[in-house]
C-alpha cells in the first residue's frame, strides 16, 4: 500500500493510518494492509514514533526544571517526567532535589502515563524495569520496526537475547538497550540492523535462527 | 529576438523529437539520502531534483508554532550550477515564489492535522535545471514526504503544458518555456481527482486552455504510475505484489 490506495471497501473496524471515505478505506502510509474479521490493519514501514499512552520508552534526560525531567524519547515531541511522580505527591521543589535522581544525560526507561494532542507526552517511571538505566549499549532503530524485533509475544526478543545472552530493553520509540557480553552486544546490533532492512521478507525469524545459528553453545 | 524560429518542425514533431502529447524521459528514485528522514530523487527530462524531508520536529523559532497542526516548510532552490550561468545562490524572488506554491500543492494531501506543534521540513534543490521544474519538484517532494512516513491522503504529482506554436502540447522543456507562447504547471492528487496547484500563463483560448489543462491531467497520472513504481520498488523490493496487494484485488 502506499498513501492513497484504496486497501478495501465494506464496512470495517479500522486502525491508524487508515481513513475511511464513503465506504472505501485507505491507506495513509506506505505499509502492508491486513483484512481480516476484525477490521482493516495497516501495518506502516515507515515513520516517526508519535507517543501512545502506555508505551514504555527509553529516553534520555535533556534538561532538568523545578518541576520535572524534560526527557528526549526520539520523537518530535519531548517527553515530561514530573518530579511528583518520582518523590511521591509531598513532593516540593524545594526540600527536593531533583538533580539527586537523575541528571543531564542519564538514560531512563519510562511509561507513557499521558499524552494528547494539546500536550506534550508525561512519563513516568512507576512499575517494574523502569527508572535510570546504568549500563549498556544504545541502539536505535525504526520505530515502526520494533513490533518485528519483539515478534509474537516476545517470542523474538526472547531468541535473540537466549542466543547471544545478552539483556535487550526495548522501547517502543526505536531506542534499545543492550547489556551483555561485547560479542553478544555486537550479535544482537547487527540483528536488528538485520531486522530494520528487511522490508517484509517472509520468514524473518528464520533468517535471524540461522545468524545466530551455534552461538547459543558456541559463547 | 530576430525572426523567431518555429518550434515545430514539419513533420508535427518537436524540436527534441517528441510528439505534441509526449512525456520527456523521467526516472525517480526513492531513499537516497540517509541523514533525511524521507528522500527522492527526479531526473525529468534534463532536470536534475533532489528532494529531502525532514520531520516532523520542533518548531524554532518558537513563536511560528501552530497549536493543532504542523506547520509545513518549503525551500525551493537551484543550485549555482544548475543553470548555463552561474546562478547567484541566494534565493531569488522567482524561488521564494515556486517555494510557496509547492508549500501549497503538497499541503493539501499532508495530513498536518496528525502532527500538532511541529515542522515538517521539506527540501527541493535543483542540481540541474530544465523546463518544468516546479512539477518536477512536487513530483519529487511528495514521494519524499511518503519515504518519510507521514501520513498523507494522497501522492502530488505535477506535469505542465502549454501553447507552442499556437498549438498546446504536454510537458515544455526549456527552450520550448522560454520560446513558447504560454506555460501551464498543474498538480493533482491523483486517487482524489483534485488539483492543488495552476498556474497559467500566456494566452489561451477557451478551447485551449481546456485542452492544455486535461491534457496536464492524463500526462500527471502518466507520472503518477512511476512515482508508485519508485515507491514500490524502494519498500517492496522488486517482489512480487505482497499477501496485502493480493487481498486488495481479491
Amino acid at each position: 500500500m502506499i498513501p492513497g490506495d484504496v486497501i478495501t471497501r465494506g464496512n470495517y473496524r479500522y486502525g491508524s493510518y487508515i481513513e475511511k471515505r464513503g465506504d472505501e478505506y485507505v491507506a495513509l502510509r506506505v505499509g502492508l494492509a491486513e483484512v481480516s474479521q476484525e477490521g482493516v490493519k495497516l501495518n506502516p514501514l515507515a515513520g516517526p514514533y508519535l507517543p501512545r499512552a502506555d508505551d514504555q520508552v527509553i529516553g534520555k534526560v535533556v534538561d532538568i526544571n523545578g518541576f520535572g525531567w524534560v526527557v528526549d524519547i526520539n520523537s518530535c515531541f519531548d517527553g515530561f517526567l514530573p518530579a511528583s511522580f518520582v518523590f511521591g505527591r509531598e513532593f516540593s521543589p524545594a526540600t527536593h532535589d531533583l538533580s539527586s535522581k537523575f541528571r543531564i544525560g542519564d538514560v531512563i526507561g519510562a511509561r507513557i502515563e499521558t499524552f494528547d494532542r494539546s500536550r506534550d507526552p508525561q512519563l513516568s517511571i512507576r512499575g517494574e524495569g523502569y527508572g535510570k538505566i546504568l549500563e549498556g549499549e544504545i541502539i536505535k532503530m525504526s520505530p515502526t520496526k520494533v513490533p518485528r524485533l519483539i515478534g509474537k509475544r516476545g517470542s523474538m526478543i526472547n531468541l535473540i537475547s537466549e542466543r547471544t545472552g545478552c539483556d535487550v530493553q526495548v522501547g517502543q520509540n526505536g531506542v534499545i538497550v543492550v547489556v551483555g557480553p561485547p560479542e553478544g552486544i555486537v550479535k544482537t546490533a547487527n540483528v536488528i540492523k538485520m531486522i530494520d532492512k528487511e522490508v517484509h521478507g517472509a520468514d524473518l525469524t528464520g533468517k535471524v535462527e540461522e545468524y545466530l545459528g551455534g552461538s547459543s553453545s558456541g559463547s | 529576438m530576430e525572426a523567431k524560429r518555429k518550434l515545430i518542425r514539419e513533420d508535427g514533431k518537436r524540436l527534441d523529437g517528441r510528439k505534441w502529447d509526449e512525456l520527456r524521459p523521467i526516472s525517480l528514485e526513492v531513499g537516497l539520502l540517509k541523514n533525511a528522514d524521507g528522500s527522492a530523487y527526479i531526473q525529468w527530462g534534463k532536470n536534475k531534483i533532489m528532494a529531502a524531508v525532514y520531520g516532523p520536529k520542533e518548531v524554532h523559532p518558537k513563536h511560528q508554532v501552530l497549536p493543532d497542526r504542523a506547520l509545513l516548510r518549503t525551500r525551493y532552490h537551484m543550485a549555482p550550477f544548475s543553470v548555463d550561468e552561474r546562478k547567484n545562490p541566494a534565493p531569488s524572488r522567482r524561488e521564494i515564489e515556486i517555494s510557496k506554491v509547492i508549500r501549497e500543492a503538497l499541503v493539501p494531501a499532508v495530513i498536518v492535522e496528525n502532527y500538532p506543534r511541529t515542522a515538517i521540513e521539506v527540501w527541493v534543490e535543483v542540481l540541474q535545471s530544465d523546463g518544468g521544474s516546479r512539477v518536477a519538484g512536487i513530483t519529487a517532494a511528495s514521494l519524499a514526504l511518503a519515504d518519510a512516513g507521514i501520513d498523507m491522503r494522497d501522492l502530488v504529482v505535477g506535469c505542465s503544458c502549454g501553447i507552442v506554436d499556437s498549438q498546446v502540447v504536454a510537458d515544455l522543456d526549456d527552450t520550448e518555456d522560454k520560446e513558447g507562447s504560454g506555460d501551464m504547471p498543474v498538480a493533482i492528487m491523483p486517487n482524489l481527482n483534485l488539483v492543488t496547484l495552476l498556474q497559467v500563463d500566456g494566452d489561451y483560448t477557451r478551447e485551449n486552455f481546456q485542452k492544455a489543462f486535461e491534457l496536464a491531467i492524463a500526462k500527471g497520472k502518466e507520472v503518477y504510475a512511476m512515482q508508485r513504481e519508485a515507491l514500490t520498488k524502494k519498500f517492496f523490493g522488486d517482489e512480487a505484489p505482497s499477501s496485502a496487494e493480493m487481498e486488495e484485488s481479491a
